[in-house]
């Protein structure tokens, strides 16, 4: 069964800036599910209709079978929502706010108080309970919006840029967190800036620009169709280096960036620089591939629909 | 959601009303019991006894149900205008918004969390009086059918002020041009009968002066009114307000792009 289903879906706001031109999206149950896409592409309108807090203009959603629309209590049961911006009532204590939100989805009082200590304590935050969310540093305001989220014990996680803002330590105990409940079944799409991010969690990603999917595959076969990889080698040398058969810049007088193609591997570039006397000292991706492969399908997006 | 589902989240919402403006009794409770407390020293006590028999009763006796009104009606009002649209404004009414609670269950959540402020509020106002008159009672089931049926509609009434609010001062408004004129001029402090006939017949187009008069004719067997019409314009203003804000809620307007 698929976790996501969305056709057609098109959204014209008032004063008629259209945010979605038609976009079809499908997202299958237990997925590691990436939405990416530069700012104002569509991705928080998207997820916006899915969790009800946009309307549609036009389009079908199906939520695990059940249609938005017509059967909007069983689709809205099914999803848990982690927002961009903290939407919490800032003077409630953290343990109201997660047994508020079962409440509203029908747990009772004494279900939720079990599943609000599981939940605050396996995200690090039991003792901090009886604090009212204000506060909370961002890194534990946006753990407790993953706890809120899972109160209900939802089928499916929608994350909007969860890691916007934490550090790299809470970043990565986020993830771990995130990959441990995907295992036990719990479906993620995740939108993100880091994409770094979506390349080591997810499984399949979708990217969208201007209100369309533009590219929608696993990370692995986008990654393979990327032919080509930038680096940067800080050398040690006396004359300016020529490289034949490589398209390079010199950044300056000791640093060097080449372009590789994935055919032709990274020896010839040490054999000609070994051959001018050149000392290779360090070297480096210059940056992460996905962004690349990102800003190319963006580009090449943009250039079709401009042509 | 299956009906143990919905009770579940509307006692949720409501206990979150109320405890919200018992976290805050400072600024919710405590003023009305002031307010009140001067009004029965100054208009009851120092002006009331130049005044005399208003109705057949002493001023005192006669102001005491117009002035648990007021207090119900702004209290009411308040309570639900400023917890929605604060709700609005810190974005937290989205928890609601994408859970399936019902929109009925939220209407009555938050109109719930109203009542519940007017009544403690109105057992107050009235511990207060009773400092100052005996304060006798002739039907006690009008007394609490008005004074519920009043609290549901202002506080409904601040639901859809709070529906449309942009800004804070889109919620001050109200009150204070139109819920205020109204209620002074709703025979809280006079009997319409002290009026000129063209000026009666005007006030009885103020929906107020069936509310003061319900809630009087329960403690002292007066009104200016029909009883039984007080009754009927309050549950028709209740089912119309209802609607039209379970219509926006439904919606999305005020809380959904």
């Amino acid at each position: 069964m698929h976790a996501l289903n969305i056709a057609n879906l098109k959204k014209v706001y008032k004063g008629g800036v259209e945010a979605l031109k038609g976009l079809d999206l499908v997202v299958k149950e237990g997925d590691f599910f990436a939405l990416l896409g530069p700012n104002g592409a569509g991705k928080s309108t998207t997820i916006g209709i899915v969790s009800s807090l946009v309307n549609a203009s036009s389009g079908d959603v199906t939520i695990f079978g059940y249609d938005l629309q017509t059967q909007k209590a069983e689709a809205k049961s099914c999803i848990g929502l982690v927002p961009q911006e903290f939407n919490f009532n800032q003077f409630e204590t953290l343990l109201q706010i997660v047994l508020n939100q079962a409440g509203y989805y029908g747990v009772p009082r004494a279900e939720a108080k079990t599943r609000a200590e599981k939940y605050l304590k396996q995200l690090e935050l039991w003792d901090k309970r009886n604090a009212r969310a204000r506060e909370l540093s961002g890194g534990m305001k946006r753990r407790l919006m993953i706890a809120r989220a899972l109160m209900h014990e939802p089928k499916m996680l929608i994350l909007d840029e969860p890691t916007a803002g934490v550090d790299i330590e809470i970043r990565r105990s986020m993830w771990t967190f995130l990959k441990q409940i995907n295992e036990q079944g719990i479906t993620i799409i995740l939108t993100t800036h880091y994409l770094e991010e979506a390349e080591s969690l997810c499984r399949n990603i979708a990217i969208i620009d201007k209100g369309r999917i533009v590219e929608n595959t696993s990370i692995k076969a986008l990654l393979a169709t990327l032919n080509s990889e930038t680096f940067v080698l800080d050398i040690q040398a006396e004359n300016v280096p020529k490289l034949s058969g490589f398209d390079y810049r010199m950044l300056d007088d000791h640093t060097i960036e080449v372009d590789i193609l994935k055919e032709s591997g990274l020896n010839a570039v040490f054999v000609q620089l070994q051959e001018q006397g050149i000392q290779v000292m360090s070297m480096r991706n210059k940056s992460n591939r996905l962004e690349e492969l990102f800003v190319r399908l963006v580009e090449s997006g943009r250039a079709q629909v401009g042509g | 959601m299956s009906t143990s589902s919905n009770w579940v989240a509307l006692t949720t919402l409501w206990l979150k009303e109320c405890t919200r403006f018992m976290r805050i009794w400072v600024q919710t409770l405590v003023p009305p019991a002031i307010t009140m407390s001067l009004y029965f020293i100054i208009f009851g006590s120092l002006i009331g006894n130049r005044i005399g028999k208003m109705g057949g009763f002493s001023y005192m006796e006669f102001i005491v149900p117009g002035l648990i009104m007021m207090s119900v009606i702004t209290n009411s009002y308040a309570n639900v205008s400023s917890s929605f649209f604060s709700a609005k404004f810190q974005r937290n009414v989205e928890e609601l918004i994408i859970s399936p609670i019902p929109t009925w269950a939220i209407i009555l959540g938050f109109v719930g969390g109203g009542v519940a402020r007017a009544t403690l509020i109105g057992i107050i106002v009235t511990s207060v009086s009773l400092l100052f008159v005996d304060v006798s009672i002739h039907n006690l089931g009008v007394i609490v059918i008005t004074l519920l049926l009043t609290a549901v509609l202002f506080s409904t009434a601040g639901l859809l002020n709070a529906i449309y609010a942009k800004t804070f001062d889109d919620i001050s408004v109200v009150p204070t041009f139109v819920l205020t004129p109204l209620t002074y001029l709703g025979g809280v402090f006079y009997s319409l009968s002290l009026l000129p006939e063209f000026w009666q017949m005007v006030s009885k187009a103020n929906p107020i002066v069936y509310m003061v008069n319900g809630f009087r004719y329960g403690f002292l067997g007066v009104s200016d009114v029909s009883i039984g019409l007080s009754l009927t314009i309050l549950l028709v203003f209740n089912i119309i307000l209802f609607s039209l804000a379970y219509v926006l809620l439904e919606r999305g307007t005020g809380i959904r792009s």
